[in-house]
This record gives C-alpha cells, structure tokens and sequence, in this order.
C-alpha cells in the first residue's frame, strides 16, 4: 500500500465549495528513462485518479508520465450531504488503492 | 520651399513603414501553436475551432527544478448544470509525450480550479484546453524557461 496523503475538511455548510488536496506515494517511473544499466526503465505510471463522493463521480483525472512523481491533486467539490468521498488510483502493473473520507454537511 | 515639407513628410512614413516591416519580421505572437502542440490540440477537440480566453494556466515563468513543477488550472465558469466545465487537458511540446494531463469536471465540481505538479523536459510552450458543456473550447498558451530538466539524470 502506498502511502496516501488527504487533506479535506471533515465538516462543511450545504453548498459549501470545499478544496480537496491528494498526494499519493508512488515513484511515476516515465518509461524513458535509463537505469544504472543503461537499459530504459519500464514504464510504471498511475493512469487515473478518480473522486467519488456517495457513489458518484464527481472528479477524474487522466496521469500520464508528465506527472511528477508523488501525484499531487487539488481540486474542489461543492459540499451537498453528508456521506464518504472516496479516492482511487489506478495505475501500471495493477496498482490500485482506494482511500476514503468521512464529510459531515450541517 | 515648398517641397522641403512634403520630402520631410515622405521621409517620415518610409522611416515608419521600415520599422514597421522590421517589427512584423521579427515579432513571432505569444501564442503562436508549434505543430506539434497544435496536433495534440487537434486530437482533443476533434478539430473544432479554439478561442484564446477563459481558461488559465498558472506557472512560473522561469522554471529552476523540471521534476516537480506545480500549475493550477482555472476556469472562468458559474458550474451550474446549464454552463460547466466538462474538461481540461493540458500538452506540452517537447516532452517525450504530448499530453500532462486530463481531467473530467462536473457541476458537482463547484469550481473550475485544479492543481497538480508536472514535469518539463526542457524550456518549451504549453496550452492548457478547456472543454464547455456548450461545446466551445478555450486554450491559454504559456512559455516557460526551464533550467534543469527532467529525466536526465
């Protein structure tokens, strides 16, 4: 499991637009570059980050090897009822995780 | 006497015409597309027509780390169900890959703002597309001076 970072707030106004910013630990290997050999390192990239929040998405990102390395995301989201927002990647060679968070609309 | 005037005069516009012709053979638009770019672009649209406006791509101008290089994306749009961002995409010129990066808005979005962090191979051009629910696309074209690049060591 890679290590994930999420930052968004735990409680919102109905209506509110909350920022949600991701980080994800994962080396973004380009596929063009060469390793200690000299032989080119296969590419191992996340290819898509996708948010859902109740069941619906309501982000995704297509990744491609231009991405830095730790895929950093920040977008927003308009707070409407409480319920989980769930983040998942998905990526090269099977990788796949899945993180969620908890948001409370007063 | 009275053609000291008129010589003065047409002395003046063929100085003005001269650098006139100067400026336009050295000047190159800032957001004239490679072909490359305008290729990458093509293949997003589907080869409808862009407007220069609304959407904006903030990064630095002068870039001293290529491997990590953050941009925010926005859009000037209410992201309502009637008028919202559907996409943005983003595509570079000179990496070893046209494409950054895509990303699918929805009303649910509540705001057209979006940051990541990227890499640039070298000093090059970058556009960043914004595709609206009424089917229009708007680009802004960047260029970015980039002082150590990515991938090479």
């Amino acid at each position: 499991m890679a290590r994930t970072l999420i930052h968004a707030p735990t409680t919102a106004r109905k209506g509110e637009v909350i920022e949600i910013r991701t980080l994800i630990a994962h080396p973004m290997e380009t596929g063009y570059r060469a390793g200690s050999d000299g032989r080119t390192l296969p590419r191992d990239i996340i290819r898509r980050f996708t948010c859902r929040y109740n069941d619906e998405v309501v982000f995704s990102a297509d990744l491609y090897p231009a991405i830095s390395a730790n895929p950093y995301l920040a977008f927003n989201v308009v707070a409407n009822a409480s319920g989980t927002l769930s983040f998942s990647w998905e990526g090269d060679n099977g990788f796949a995780q899945t993180e969620s968070a908890i948001l409370t609309v007063a | 006497m009275t053609s000291t005037p008129v010589s003065t005069l047409s002395r003046r516009q063929l100085m003005a015409a001269g650098l006139g012709v100067g400026l336009g053979v050295s000047w190159r638009p800032a957001n004239a597309l490679s072909d490359e770019l305008a290729g990458a672009l093509r293949g997003f649209t589907g080869g409808a027509p862009t407007k220069e406006g609304r959407v904006l791509l903030d990064i630095a101008p002068l870039v001293e780390n290529g491997n990590t290089v953050p941009i925010t994306l926005s859009v000037q749009s209410p992201m309502t169900a009637a008028d919202h961002v559907q996409a943005i995409a983003v595509f570079n010129e000179k990496n070893p890959q046209r494409e950054v990066v895509s990303c699918k808005l929805s009303p649910a979005t509540g705001k057209a703002v979006v940051s990541t962090r990227i890499r640039l191979a070298t000093t090059q051009q970058l556009v960043a597309v914004a595709k609206m629910s009424d089917g229009s696309y708007w680009t802004h074209t960047v260029d970015v001076i980039v002082t150590l690049a990515a991938c090479i060591e």
